[in-house]
């Protein structure tokens, strides 16, 4: 187990005060101007020494994502956008970060926009966070009376934060769509190229981070990159926050090293599997985007990026959603499609059209009304829907549907059986009308 | 997606202005994006407006916003109806949001709907005292609190139908509420089972600044390796080059390498002499030697050969 002192995020729970007296006692803010008296280019290769991989689902290494600012403004102002917009189902670690520790958001964001010489900096909050964002608000405050960022700082790096808020769209939490959104348009995700790192928010170059990341960013660099590097497995270092849902007997958020098995982040912080280990059915590991993973493979796999991807499912965002045997399986991957369904934008074609008909013919399987060859069908379109689309919600849409046809198609196919032979048990059910919403 | 639609005729008010005091916030708000931007704000402040008028967004509103950031109309519209947090009708004045998404619905989500349609009916239904009405939404983001519900701003986690169905009475009785976790657990925590962040040494100050300690060590370890190498540099100069080898002075001098140096990759000499005889070994010897002679930045090799 990861020890108490190797955690970042030391008032995960709340239990003490998110102040900023209190937060620096913790270590926030703690020499934060000697780090920044070091220079960019360490700042930089310190994060990429420490092999941080970005915490926001997909895993690409944010030393590297900040590189990709350019070092000299050509007269653009150079922005930080910080994506708290969190919503992928299973997934709330950001959250406990925004209300319980925010000054090591704060000062995170101080240390990115050094890094990428920027000037400002927007953290973009998803609107249900009300509580959160005020907490966060109170934080950027109390940053300002201590003169700790603004125009004229105590780190000689003039400095702004902002918070923004959306108003509840899934698709906001995609970086472009983010973007568009802060701008004050619909969310709709833009082609790349040109990336964000070129032409971003307002035209001008911007990195857009997650909460996780960002926050992480002067533990990292007080504590060293071999520190953070020495923790986890190779090439998937340091400490994750994971968010463990669904039937396990005390869900919670917890930060672990990366790597750790699955079974012991149960056995440890869960209190077990809701009735014992042979209950378990399944886990979807990264949040609702990824393909499940059924229980013999996953109960002593390692809980990292390069081992849930050799199980053909993801980290993602490390949202264990856990299902035990009493789940309905197929109805619980038709919710998620419904999920994919409501928060698909509508731009492309593919995702617009293909996440309702996922969802319709999926309500249909759970309850065994349909053939057997409806089965590829779906797959096959899930195929159609996949890489056909400007962002990855189109993806993301068609993964789960894909891992429950992958470990599953037994029990579509069971009431498919059931429903075939008994019809009349199941009631005649007239064709459900389907209104083009 | 969906298609969300404005509020009949009949309810939508004539007309929407900010408050003095909200116009006031909502200048402060467009201050926060630069020159020229003030479109940014469209979202605060339409969030503002549905505060104002009671907890959905009117058509007037709407025009309003537009007016004052200088957007076209249809543009406001469009992100009305795209962020479902706009409700686009009258809601009740405890508007419940109940998250159904798969991790809320695997641990009772299903349950508390059921509660939903038996205290307030339908969903999108106000109740007749105007107090009550609730929405299925999409994840909320609290799911190791699940299930659970928004009302208001607050979120109400670990719900069973018991304690749901008595919120909703207090609520609508006016009594005060608790907002959180409803089963006895502070925020995110294994419930009665925290077994970490327990070391008393992360809270009273007693790490802060024990990092620097390593940036010492590390600049004490540099200067006494640069030390150390400037003496041992003193001691044993560094032999001089060696002279390149045939094989090592050839490849200096292929076709590749004198195109980088920005030379024609075939000198003018050699091109000439290899067309005016048969190949012969006394031919090759010579040309190899033109092309030397016409670099001699090739150094000590060439003045060898010579």
């Amino acid at each position: 187990m990861l020890a108490d002192r190797d955690r970042i995020f030391t008032n995960l729970y709340g239990l003490h005060s998110p102040g900023l007296k209190a937060a620096q006692m913790r270590g926030a803010w703690d020499g934060t101007k000697f780090l920044l008296e070091k220079g960019r280019d360490w700042v930089i290769n310190e994060m990429k020494a420490s092999g941080l991989r970005g915490r926001g689902g997909a895993g690409f290494p944010t030393g590297l994502k900040w590189s990709f600012m350019p070092k000299q403004s050509d007269g653009r102002p150079h922005y930080l956008v910080v994506n708290a917009d969190e919503s992928e189902p299973g997934t709330c670690k950001d959250r406990e970060i925004m209300r319980h520790d925010p000054h090591l958001l704060i000062e995170g964001c101080l240390i990115a926009s050094f890094a990428m010489g920027a000037h400002a900096c927007y953290i973009y909050i998803r609107g249900e966070y009300v509580r959160e964002r005020e907490a966060l608000q109170r934080a950027i405050d109390e940053a300002y009376d201590a003169r700790l960022v603004g125009k004229d700082n105590v780190h000689g790096w003039p400095f702004d934060i902002y918070v923004h808020h959306g108003a509840g769209a899934y698709i906001c939490g995609e970086e472009t769509a983010l973007l568009e959104s802060l701008e004050g348009k619909k969310g709709m995700p833009r082609l790349k190229p040109p990336f964000p790192a070129n032409m971003g928010l307002y035209g001008c170059p911007t990195t857009v981070n997650n909460v996780e990341s960002i926050a992480v960013a002067g533990t990292i660099l007080r504590r060293g990159a071999a520190w953070f590097a020495g923790i986890g497995r190779p090439n998937n270092v340091g400490t994750k926050l994971f968010c463990v849902s669904g039937h396990v007997n005390t869900p919670c958020n917890v930060e672990e090293e990366m790597g750790i098995t699955f079974r012991e982040l149960i056995d440890r912080h869960c209190g077990g599997i809701r009735g014992g280990w042979d209950n378990l059915l399944c886990v979807i590991p990264g949040g609702s985007s990824v393909p499940l993973v059924p229980a013999h493979e996953i109960a002593d796999a390692y809980m990292d990026f390069d081992t849930l991807r050799g199980l053909k499912s993801g980290l993602g965002t490390a949202a264990v959603i856990v299902m035990d045997k009493s789940t309905d399986i197929v109805r619980a991957i038709a919710r998620l499609s419904y999920f994919y369904k409501h928060e698909s934008c509508g731009q492309c074609t593919p995702c617009r059209e293909g996440t309702g008909w996922m969802w319709r013919v999926l309500t249909r399987m759970a309850e065994g009304r349909a053939q057997k060859r409806e089965i590829d069908m779906l797959l096959d379109v899930t195929y159609q829907v996949e890489g056909h689309t400007i962002c990855a919600l189109g993806d993301a849409a068609a993964w789960p549907v894909q891992g429950l046809i992958r470990h599953f198609r037994h029990e579509i196919e069971k009431r498919i059986d059931e429903y075939a032979a008994n019809p009349a048990d199941a009631g005649v059910r007239d064709p459900e009308m389907m209104a083009a919403e | 997606m969906s298609v969300r639609r404005l509020a009949a005729q009949e309810v939508q008010p004539a007309s929407f202005a900010f408050t003095p005091e909200n116009a006031e916030w909502a200048g402060r708000q467009i201050a926060k994006y630069p020159e020229g931007r003030q479109a940014s704000a469209v979202i605060p402040l339409l969030w503002k407006a549905q505060e104002q008028s009671g907890g959905w967004v009117p058509e007037a509103a709407i025009r309003h916003i537009a007016g004052m950031l200088g957007m076209p109309y249809i543009r406001v519209l469009e992100v009305a109806t795209f962020y479902t947090m706009f409700a686009l009708e009258p809601v009740g004045e405890h508007f419940v949001q109940l998250c159904g998404t798969t991790p809320c619905m695997l641990r009772g989500a299903e349950a508390l709907k059921k509660v939903c349609h038996d205290v307030i009916g339908p969903q999108k239904t106000v109740t007749a005292d105007g107090k009550l009405s609730w929405l299925e939404v999409e994840c909320l983001g609290a799911c190791c609190n699940a299930p659970m519900v928004q009302i208001g701003y607050d979120y109400y986690e670990d719900l069973t139908p018991e304690s749901f169905a008595a919120l909703l009475e207090d609520l609508r009785a006016g009594r005060p509420v608790k907002p959180g976790p409803q089963n006895g657990r502070h925020a995110s925590e294994p419930k009665d089972a925290v077994k970490t962040l327990t070391d008393p040494a992360l809270f009273d100050g007693s790490m802060v600044g024990a990092w620097k300690k390593r940036f010492a060590e590390e600049d004490a370890k540099a200067k006494a390796e640069a030390a150390g190498q400037a003496v041992a540099a003193a001691a044993n100069p560094e032999p001089a080059k060696p002279e390149p080898t045939r094989a090592e002075q050839q490849k200096s001098d292929s076709p590749v390498a004198r195109t980088a140096r920005g030379k024609a990759p075939v000198s003018a000499e050699a091109r000439e002499a290899s067309g005016n005889s048969a190949s012969s070994e006394a031919t090759t010897k010579r040309r190899a030697k033109t092309a030397a002679t016409v670099e001699p930045t090739d150094g000590s090799g060439t003045k060898r050969k010579r």
